[in-house]
């Protein structure tokens, strides 16, 4: 159900039209990410955040580097990848049932077998009542669900999420981050999260990866070892919330 | 609401009759409501020219209509949505389009009657050429309007090129489809007239119909065969619409 995923001198370099005109995006990244571990990234914007998500998915290439899934180097899009967006990328077409089936249909599942497994997630997630729904039916939090949803039935080793909560309320976000929670604590999934929001990253991790500005390298390790639930406003989080804002502070000023 | 929506017409009618009722217009220019209603009677019960009643010509025309329509979107959807999947083959179809495109379908008449005759075959031709390019163009439209990142999504969920073609960019592109569809009905429909006019060897279309009035100078007859023209292309249109509303109730 879940495994460790690592990055060895991970690098992205875009490359526009010449050698000169190239952009490092991020440079030499290692780090590993345990087996069932929840990481969140946080980093400055335009760090390249987004664009690691999509090399270690597969949907971009590295330009030089590997990862490793549970110690064997993957190359390209990996099904054993999972990969959820900020924009929630549902298909607009298709109800929310259809939209949780989506990739056991690609992977040949029979359709009685995932519908109900579908069914199972539509109760799970506080879906009910509305499996029949069109995405633009659905509030930004239940769009997320059916998103995550969509990925976790295809049973990821690792799952990667892309500030998932980034365009929802503040509210809506919280719930969200519970809800995230109890579905890890369930299953413990080996998640990589991206955040720009620090508050997010504390409250949900157990340990927090903080970037520099490009090129980007990773400026520490932040380990969040608080036990859950986590109070979001005690000592011991404002203590983690504040060395990660200094970090990215001075990331900025340099 | 509904009876502002009839107002307008009314005040029309009206007002043809009293100009043709005070002889204004003189008859054999513009009959009269009534006698255009007349004239329907005759187009239904003896026919133009007698013994080829209109429910004969409606459906040589529809079954024309329907052979050229049809082909046309069967070729101009599959292409449509490889135009819009693949940059190579755009652009090698693009050109060859963007040459024969601006070339009126009428202007195909000579060269289709010399091609296939005088006869249904002919204006099926006219009525292709008429529907093909706006289901074409608009289908490539509609799948390079498909946001990139539900391609992406696509291939998170471990997609397959089949997969892509098929549950993305189809689906994704049936609203421009159908919008190109009823696009090329309309001027499928508009240019079988015309197509029509040459002569059909049946001796039978609505297009050859009012042409024929004109010959034996009997005008409630080519304005009832008007009528029933406009009538019968909003119903097709209709009907597509209705196709519209159900097939994409997700947008």
């Amino acid at each position: 159900m879940a495994l460790s995923l690592e990055l060895v001198d991970l690098t992205k370099v875009f490359t526009a039209s010449g050698p000169r005109d190239s952009i490092s995006v991020f440079e030499k990244l290692n780090c590993r990410i345990e087996k069932g571990e929840f990481v969140s990234i946080v980093g400055p914007s335009g760090c390249g955040k987004t664009t690691l998500l999509r090399v270690i998915a597969g949907l971009e290439q590295a330009s030089d580097g590997k990862v490793f899934l549970d110690g064997t180097s993957i190359d390209g899009r990996d099904p054993r990848v999972g990969l959820i967006f900020q924009e929630y990328a549902l298909f607009p077409w298709r109800k929310t049932l259809e939209n949780i089936e989506t990739g056991l249909e690609f992977g040949g599942i029979p359709k009685k077998e995932r519908r109900g497994a579908a069914m199972e997630y539509i109760r799970n997630f506080g879906l009910a009542g509305f499996e029949n729904k069109y995405p633009k039916e659905l509030s930004g939090g239940m769009k997320q669900r059916v998103a995550i949803a969509r990925t976790l039935i295809t049973n990821p080793e690792v799952v990667l999420m892309d500030e998932p909560f980034g365009s929802l309320d503040s509210q809506t976000r919280n719930d969200m981050q519970q809800f995230l929670l109890d579905v890890w604590q369930r299953r413990r999934d080996t998640i990589l999260f991206v955040t720009h929001n620090v508050d997010e990253a504390v409250y949900l991790s157990d340990r927090i990866l903080v970037l520099s500005r490009r090129p980007t390298k990773i400026l520490k390790a932040v380990e969040a070892t608080l036990p859950r639930p986590r109070d979001r406003t005690s000592p011991e989080s404002n203590h983690i919330r504040r060395i990660i804002l200094s970090l990215l502070s001075t990331s900025v000023m340099q | 609401m509904k009876g502002k929506r009839l107002l307008s017409p009314i005040i029309f009618i009206v007002c043809w009759q009293i100009l043709t009722l005070a002889e204004i217009i003189p008859a054999f220019k513009l009959p009269s409501p009534a006698q255009v209603l007349l004239g329907l009677r005759d187009l239904i019960q003896l026919g133009m020219p007698p013994g080829h009643p209109l429910l004969y010509h409606i459906l040589y025309s529809l079954e024309r209509v329907f052979w050229g329509y049809s082909v046309a979107v069967l070729i101009a959807v599959p292409l449509g949505i490889a135009m819009g999947w693949s940059q190579k083959i755009r652009d090698v179809v693009e050109p060859l389009v963007e040459l024969i495109r601006p070339i009126p379908p009428l202007a195909w008449i000579p060269i289709a009657i010399l091609w296939f005759g005088i006869g249904g075959t002919a204006a099926g031709f006219i009525i292709f050429l008429g529907a093909f390019f706006p289901v074409l163009l608009n289908t490539a439209a509609g799948v390079l309007a498909i946001d990139a990142i539900l391609i992406e999504a696509a291939r998170a969920l471990n997609a397959r090129g089949r997969d892509i073609f098929f549950k993305v960019l189809v689906p994704g592109s049936v609203p421009s489809i159908i919008t190109g569809m009823r696009i090329g009905i309309g001027i499928g429909w508009m240019t079988l007239v015309a197509a029509e006019f040459t002569g059909v060897k049946q001796g039978y279309g609505l297009g050859y119909m009012i042409m024929t009035a004109r010959d034996i100078q009997r005008p409630d007859e080519i304005i009832a065969g008007m009528l029933v023209i406009g009538i019968i292309g909003l119903g097709i249109d209709s009907c597509l619409r209705l196709l519209e509303r159900r097939l994409i109730r997700w947008r």
